[in-house]
């Protein structure tokens, strides 16, 4: 499969909800498509990356309201373990039409749990939109916090927005400074298990965004699936988006492509140097286990 | 039906709640019975005394050492399917039954519960505990592909069958730990909460994006380990989700 996946069509989009670009991290593509789906009747619920008790640090919610999704708008660069609610949404939730978004990885597992549905009792049918965001890496949150306070000299509850782009990690505070730091010095913090990670566009959702690609505030935007595509047309004809053509707008797919085949070629080494990292006692490899092999 | 597939269930000890899983598919198992499936052989559902010969037999229960009427039908039932299934956590892994240690009510000298892999060969993994309806209902259609299908759709059903296939072999002990010794120490953890997620018993907690387990809490059924993608992931099954899914429920309809 070509790196960046399956896709109907690319586009370069922005929210025209002004409540939601002043929270959203780019041009709201997710909140924006999240409340669209509530207000259809397309999903019951969302589960999303909501606010919790330590500044920065997410923690699943599932947002069956537009004030809640607005709270769990905006990029948090470490974990958020969306998955460890996709059961319970439709259990004690008792939806029966999930949302949910997650980085790559995490729209691997819900295919997962939908194709394989092992423990995911009455939960593949029951997925009805799953948003993608792309993801190049992702931190722990005492990474992030080394990041934010040791690197950026900024504390963690006086941040108002983070950013990666361009090279580099930017910390805007509520008080107005912007403190930066290359991404190379971030590679360090990166938790292992995204060094095995080949996916960067969130190839299996039915909708994926992230900000390569596009100009400020706006979002790059692939419609995957018929479901995804459904939905796309939908919120377009309601209004709710402006769009570029993605041939027309700098600096374009060809840096999406770029940034997508880095990351997959410089991970496929990792997962095969994996094979042989020490020797046994006769001399020959002795590997790491491969999960795209064999459990 | 000629052309249809025989399954059984050997019950052996487990508590029903599999049997009763394959019945949680409501109309789909009507479905099935129907069109691809004949069910020859179950407790309470199907009239049959003797273990008969089958094509698929889903195994329900671990296998106890002191029942000799267990360890008996076990292996008659090895010798009389082609595939060998061990449908659910007892089956797999031992699941709750791995905390037994004798002294029950009508049977005191019950005391050595197995996993059925350690009395005979075992095809294919379904762990969980229970497993989930969706999962018997897909390897249902995919065992029927396999067997009846034509070369694409065997092809299909292989892949789709290897994982499990392959968990037969990787061992018959599960439990929490697995996602400490096989996923985090080998540095694949990406904390998706798929496992906390997934386990029955909720003994899995997500402490700062990494799963923790209660390990006095766990029941040793599996699910967790097999359900997170970063134990395995097959692209070529994965990436075609939306038409294998669509398949599965055409097939179903
Ligand atoms: C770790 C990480 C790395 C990223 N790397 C890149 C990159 O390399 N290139 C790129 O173009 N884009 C990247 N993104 C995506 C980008 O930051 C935006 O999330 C995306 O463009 C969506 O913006 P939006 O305005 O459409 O969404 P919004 O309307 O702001 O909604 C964002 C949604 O994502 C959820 N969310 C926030 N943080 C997380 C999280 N940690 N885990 C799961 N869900 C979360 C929120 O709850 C919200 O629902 C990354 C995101 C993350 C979390
Ligand atoms: S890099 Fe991959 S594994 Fe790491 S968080 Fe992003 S999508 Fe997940
Ligand atoms: S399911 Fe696997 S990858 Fe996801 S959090 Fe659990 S152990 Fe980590
Ligand atoms: S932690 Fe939960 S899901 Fe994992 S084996 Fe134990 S009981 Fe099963």
């Amino acid at each position: 499969m070509d790196v960046l996946g399956n896709y109907k069509s690319a586009i370069s989009a922005r929210s025209t909800d002004k409540d939601i670009t002043r929270k959203s991290q780019d041009g709201g593509i997710i909140t924006t498509l999240f409340a669209y789906a509530l207000e259809e009747g397309i999903i019951d619920g969302a589960i999303v990356a909501g606010p919790s008790d330590e500044p920065w640090k997410p923690e699943p919610m599932v947002a069956t309201t537009k004030a809640e999704l607005l709270a769990a708008a905006g990029t948090r660069y470490t974990i958020s373990p969306n998955l460890y609610l996709i059961k319970e949404a439709t259990r004690s939730y008792g939806l029966d039409r999930v949302g949910i978004v997650g980085v790559p990885c995490q729209i691997q597992a819900v295919r997962k749990a939908q194709v394989y549905p092992i423990g995911m009792r009455d939960v593949d049918d029951k997925i009805a939109l799953a948003l993608g965001i792309y993801c190049m890496e992702n931190l722990s949150y005492q990474a992030l916090e080394a990041i934010v306070e040791d690197h950026c000299n900024q504390k963690m509850e006086s941040v108002k927005k983070m950013d990666i782009g361009k090279g580099k990690f930017t910390v805007y505070t509520e008080r107005g400074a912007v403190s930066q730091m290359p991404l190379k010095l971030i590679h360090k913090y990166v938790q292992p298990g995204c060094h095995v990670c080949l996916d960067y566009v969130a190839n299996l959702a039915d909708i994926s965004s992230g900000s390569v690609g596009s100009p400020d505030g706006w979002s790059t935007v692939f419609v995957r699936s018929m479901k995804g595509n459904a939905v796309w047309d939908g919120a377009m004809a309601a209004g709710l988006f402006e769009t570029q053509p993605m041939d027309q707008v700098k600096p374009g797919l060809d840096l999406v492509k770029k940034l997508a085949t880095e990351k997959i070629t410089k991970n496929q080494k990792h997962v095969d140097e994996r094979k042989t990292i020490g020797l046994k006692a006769d001399g020959t490899p002795k590997g790491l286990r491969n999960p795209y092999e064999s459990p | 039906m000629a052309d249809k597939i025989s399954i059984g269930e050997l019950h052996l000890s487990g508590c029903t709640g599999c049997l009763v899983t394959i019945a949680d598919n409501y109309e789909g198992l009507f479905k099935l019975l129907d069109d691809y499936a004949d069910l020859v052989y179950a407790l309470t559902l199907v009239d049959v005394r003797h273990v008969p010969e089958m094509d698929v037999c889903l195994v329900e229960g671990s296998c106890c050492l002191n029942d000799e009427l267990s360890v008996e039908e076990l292996k008659e039932a090895r010798a009389k399917s082609k595939v060998l299934v061990a449908y659910g956590a007892c089956a797999a892994y031992g699941n709750i039954t791995r905390f037994c240690r004798g002294g029950q009510w009508n049977q005191p000298a019950h005391e050595s519960f197995v996993p059925i892999s350690e009395v005979v060969d075992v095809d294919l993994y379904i762990p969980s505990c229970p497993p989930c309806p969706q999962q018997v209902r897909n390897v249902a259609v995919m065992a029927y592909l396999l067997l009846k299908g034509n070369d694409e759709q065997k092809q299909l059903a292989t892949a789709y069958l290897t994982p499990l296939m392959q968990l037969a072999q990787r061992g018959n002990e599960a439990c929490g730990c697995d996602l400490m010794y096989d996923v985090i120490n080998q540095g694949l953890c990406m904390g998706c909460g798929t496992c906390a997620g997934t386990c029955p018993v909720r003994a899995v907690t997500m402490e700062y994006g990494k799963p923790n387990v209660n390990r006095d809490q766990c029941i040793k059924c599996g699910a967790c380990y097999s359900q997170c993608p970063r134990s395995w992931f097959n692209f070529d099954v994965m990436n075609n989700y939306e038409g294998i899914m669509g398949a599965i429920k055409g097939a179903m309809q």
